[in-house]
């Protein structure tokens, strides 16, 4: 018999669902071409597995190390990211390492947000972001990000932008925190110096928090630049920029990460991290940190990891924009990141035999996966009940896969209209 | 020019980055949430900075300093290789080959069957498996019962859930003479039971406890689940070091007495398990019906642990579950070893005037300091209590780090335990004999 004493606390209430339960176990049927959750089917970078197999050989490696980062990885962070930011960071009081970018927000916000805020959120988003806010106690407020352009064909992620009435009408007093994701999952947007300036002027104007996921940072595709926007003026004092091992050396399984920002804010993470899981694992750290410090020595150069899986990635993302092109759907082309978001509707599938209790792009995922053998994710699973019907044409490609994996979907895709 | 800020508590100190300061001001409001207050402390982060600031040879915080067993470092070089699936997200409950190998190996010790995908959750240590317990099933309000003296970690986390902790102190046995082992400090069944509410949530047991090293007798553990179950109260049992018990004690689980499965969560660690503290792989067991509110929260937190690590540690299981019980057994030979070296600590602070509490189990041993007269001449640790002050003079006059046994009690109590102060022995023989070589001469020259 069930207790009611066993029952889950308050802050969990309604967290249970997830859009990866159902769609992660398709990745196990080796029939189906997955191109939904986002990981690499291509190899990390050698020295990075190296240093992960020296780091452990070495017995004190194996044990605890320094709560809040591993001195090795935290002073390569502080140099690295020193010279992105163009700014001396404290190792040990400005960066803190996480389990994973999704290990940055939960400290961030469990560290600064409670009952009573609300935090902004923009659509459509990484989906931990509002059951995040949720488990914290506060309140979610959302603003969709709105297509600008009429065209059927060519359409960008830079098509995409806020309106920024409807923005500055989101902030009122009990606004903590805004959370920005650049370049974005899933459209692969990235906010340009102008358009982080007006978020900046509202969180100065109405004195919020900045919480900056920049996980894709190094993904960006040539003519686009990535912009901190902890280094707008009056920012950093106020904003934490959420970092990835997994993104950044192509190790999702690793899963580290870091937030870095001002000490009067990192402390507070460093607070939930200590009453949390108090240290992340020892010879991962290692590792990354000794990857870093290479790829630092070759900043800007050709063979800098930061900047050769980007143009690794450039290929298969106009690979795929190409593909779907060809079957009528209409891709969003993205200037960062490893996703891109394709409209479905031209192809007008009818889809009123799978019944009306799901948006279109669930039904056509399901559909697709069932029909055509290609499993993708749906872009509502990113966005609140209101702007449902705003993207449920539209559905999730990942493209960091093998070029055979790319072949296996392009065949699918050249016998679509064949039935 | 300042802006006002509210400061919060005593024990909170705002600080203001006076660079790049906005016209406005920046945050004028309380910056951190509420939850916070009151657990920023942390002895760990202070300890461990002093030992390695003074090099000094450390006995305090608890890791081996010699090396995982080279079984589970092969596995993990293997797994590195093992192709790319190594390298990216696994099962965010637990890797599948790891939650199966700990259902059939756990399901043999508990003597029912344990489902891998229902009853398992794997987290990053024991540390982050406890966090997730706490938060789902701690609300505001809630009474946990906890165990004193108690790994630290537990008073704020039941704080941070919004929990009200409620302390019952292990006492020496009346009557018997000095309280010599860890079995002699036992708990009052009357005193326990008084502590009982309808507001207790949950109690937290910890077997083989640290700092005592004490191994609760299957009696003693059915005095606290008849109390569980009288009161529907759900048990949190902390065993991460139920490898590690001495001169025959038999560690029991609470989750095997009658009655206990469905309101227990057992928690492990693979950590102390196969002496690789750094790899920060943990496990929470129990009845489905309680481990998914622990998944709700660890999907909503970290979601996914480190896949290579978790498939090594499978490997190391599987290894461990066909030798069980045979000489060859990691968790045969490893209390062999530490029990050499705890007779050896023990042995040695007794001769130089200090007075052990030989534990029965796990990785610490207690000693009492009352006997040793000391100058404590330190201006920076006047306001401290006794043992944190012989701590930090212990490591900066004799560079030997321990760790001060009233941070593990409440703050309520905590003054009336300022006496003691904990040595891990999980150390090579060549760290035992530095320490020794320290405690000799500073016993000589007294």
């Amino acid at each position: 018999m069930a207790s009611i004493k066993h029952k889950n606390a308050k802050r969990i209430e309604g967290l249970d669902k997830n859009v990866w339960v159902a769609f992660t176990s398709v990745a196990a049927d080796p029939s189906i071409v997955n191109l939904g959750q986002g990981y690499p089917d291509i190899p990390p970078p050698s020295y990075v597995k190296e240093g992960l197999a020296q780091a452990a050989m070495v017995d004190r490696l194996n044990q605890y190390t320094r709560g809040f980062g591993h001195p090795t990885l935290v002073k390569a962070l502080s140099k690295v990211y020193g010279k992105v930011y163009d700014r001396q960071l404290d190792p040990f009081k400005e960066i803190l390492v996480t389990v994973g970018g999704y290990g940055s927000l939960f400290s961030t916000m469990q560290a600064l947000v409670e009952e009573g805020d609300e935090v902004i959120i923009i659509e459509p988003f990484f989906d931990c972001y509002v059951p995040m806010v949720k488990m914290a106690g506060a309140k979610p407020v959302l603003i969709p990000l709105r297509l600008k352009s009429t065209a059927t064909t060519g359409i960008s992620s830079a098509d995409w932008v806020l309106d920024q009435e409807e923005l500055a009408g989101k902030f009122n007093s009990k606004t903590k925190a805004i959370i920005i994701n650049t370049p974005n999952n899933p459209i692969g947007k990235i906010f340009s110096r102008s358009e982080l300036q007006a978020i900046a002027d509202l969180c100065i104007k109405h004195d919020t928090l900045c919480f900056s996921d920049e996980v894709y940072e190094w993904l960006i595709y040539k003519g686009h630049e990535h912009v901190k926007i902890a280094t707008l003026p009056g920012m950093w004092d106020r904003t934490i920029t959420v970092g990835s091992a997994g993104k950044t050396f192509s190790v999702t399984g690793w899963k580290l990460g870091w937030s870095i920002g001002p000490e009067h804010l990192i402390r507070h993470l460093q607070t939930v991290m200590q009453n949390s899981l108090y240290t992340c694992p020892t010879p991962l750290q290692e590792a990354v940190g000794r990857g870093l410090l290479r790829d630092f020595e070759l900043m800007g150069q050709p063979d800098c990891y930061f900047s050769a899986l980007a143009l690794e990635l450039k290929g298969k993302r106009d690979r795929m924009a190409a593909m779907l092109a060809q079957t009528g759907m209409t891709p969003v082309v993205p200037e960062g990141g490893y996703f891109m978001i394709v409209d479905v509707t031209a192809l007008n599938q009818d889809l009123t035999h799978m019944g009306d209790d799901e948006p279109y792009d669930y039904k056509f995922v399901k559909w697709m996966i069932k029909e055509k053998k290609l499993a993708a994710i749906p872009v509502t699973a990113f966005v609140g009940e209101d702007s449902v019907k705003q993207f449920e044409k539209y559905i999730r490609l990942c493209f960091i896969k093998q070029e055979s994996t790319l072949d296996a979907a392009e065949a699918i895709l050249k016998n679509w209209n064949k039935g | 020019m300042w802006r006002r800020v509210a400061v919060y508590g005593p024990s909170l100190s705002v600080r203001l980055a006076i660079a790049g300061f906005h016209e406005k001001g920046i945050m004028s409001r309380r910056l951190h949430a509420r939850r916070l207050e009151g657990i920023d402390k942390n002895i760990w982060v202070e300890f461990t900075q002093l030992a390695a600031d003074y090099k000094a040879v450390n006995l305090g915080q608890g890791f081996p300093d010699f090396s995982p067993p080279s079984f589970i470092q092969e596995a993990f070089c293997n797994a590195l290789t093992g192709g790319f699936r190594m390298h990216q997200y696994t099962r965010a409950f637990g890797h599948p080959n790891l939650v199966k190998i700990l259902a059939k190996f756990f399901s043999r010790i508990v003597g029912r069957e344990i489902d891998p995908m229902e009853d398992i959750l794997v987290s990053v240590g024991a540390y982050q498996a406890l966090f997730c317990t706490f938060q789902a099933l701690v609300d505001e309000g809630d009474e946990v019962i906890i165990v004193e003296p108690f790994f630290d970690c537990y008073q704020p986390m039941v704080m941070m859930a919004g929990g009200m902790p409620v302390y019952v102190p292990l006492k020496p046995r009346e009557g018997r003479g000095p309280a010599l082992t860890s079995a002699d400090w036992v708990l009052s069944p009357e005193e326990l039971a008084s502590k009982f509410t309808s507001r207790t949530k949950a109690i937290v047991i910890n077997t083989p406890n640290n700092p005592l090293g004490k191994v609760y007798q299957w009696e003693e553990l059915q005095v606290i689940a008849d109390l569980c179950i009288k009161h529907d109260v759900i048990c949190i049992s902390d065993e991460v070091y139920e490898w590690l018990t001495y001169d025959g004690a038999k560690h029991v689980k609470i989750a095997s007495l009658p009655g206990m499965w469905e309101r227990t969560v057992t928690i492990g660690s693979a950590g102390k398990t196969f002496s690789a503290t750094g790899w920060k792989v943990g496990w929470a067991i129990g009845s489905g019906h309680i481990m998914k509110h622990l998944k709700t929260v660890h999907q909503n937190s970290v979601y996914h642990c480190a896949t290579a690590a978790q498939e090594a540690i499978s490997v190391g299981f599987q290894r461990e579950y066909d030798v069980f019980g045979t000489e060859d057994s990691y968790f045969h030979q490893l209390p062999i070893t530490l029990h050499e070296k705890r007779k050896r600590l023990a042995d040695c602070l007794k001769s130089v005037g200090l007075k052990p509490i030989l534990p029965q189990g796990g990785y610490f041993m207690i000693a009492d300091i009352s006997n040793i007269n000391v100058d404590l001449n330190d201006p920076t640790t006047k306001e401290e209590p006794y043992d944190y002050r012989f701590v930090k003079w212990l490591i900066k006059e004799k560079g030997l780090a321990t760790i001060p046994v009233s941070a593990f009690y409440s703050p309520e109590h905590r003054d009336q335990f300022q006496k003691y102060i904990r040595f891990c022995f999980v150390k090579e023989d060549s760290t035992l004999q530095a320490a020794e070589n320290i405690l000799k001469q500073w016993s000589e020259n007294k």
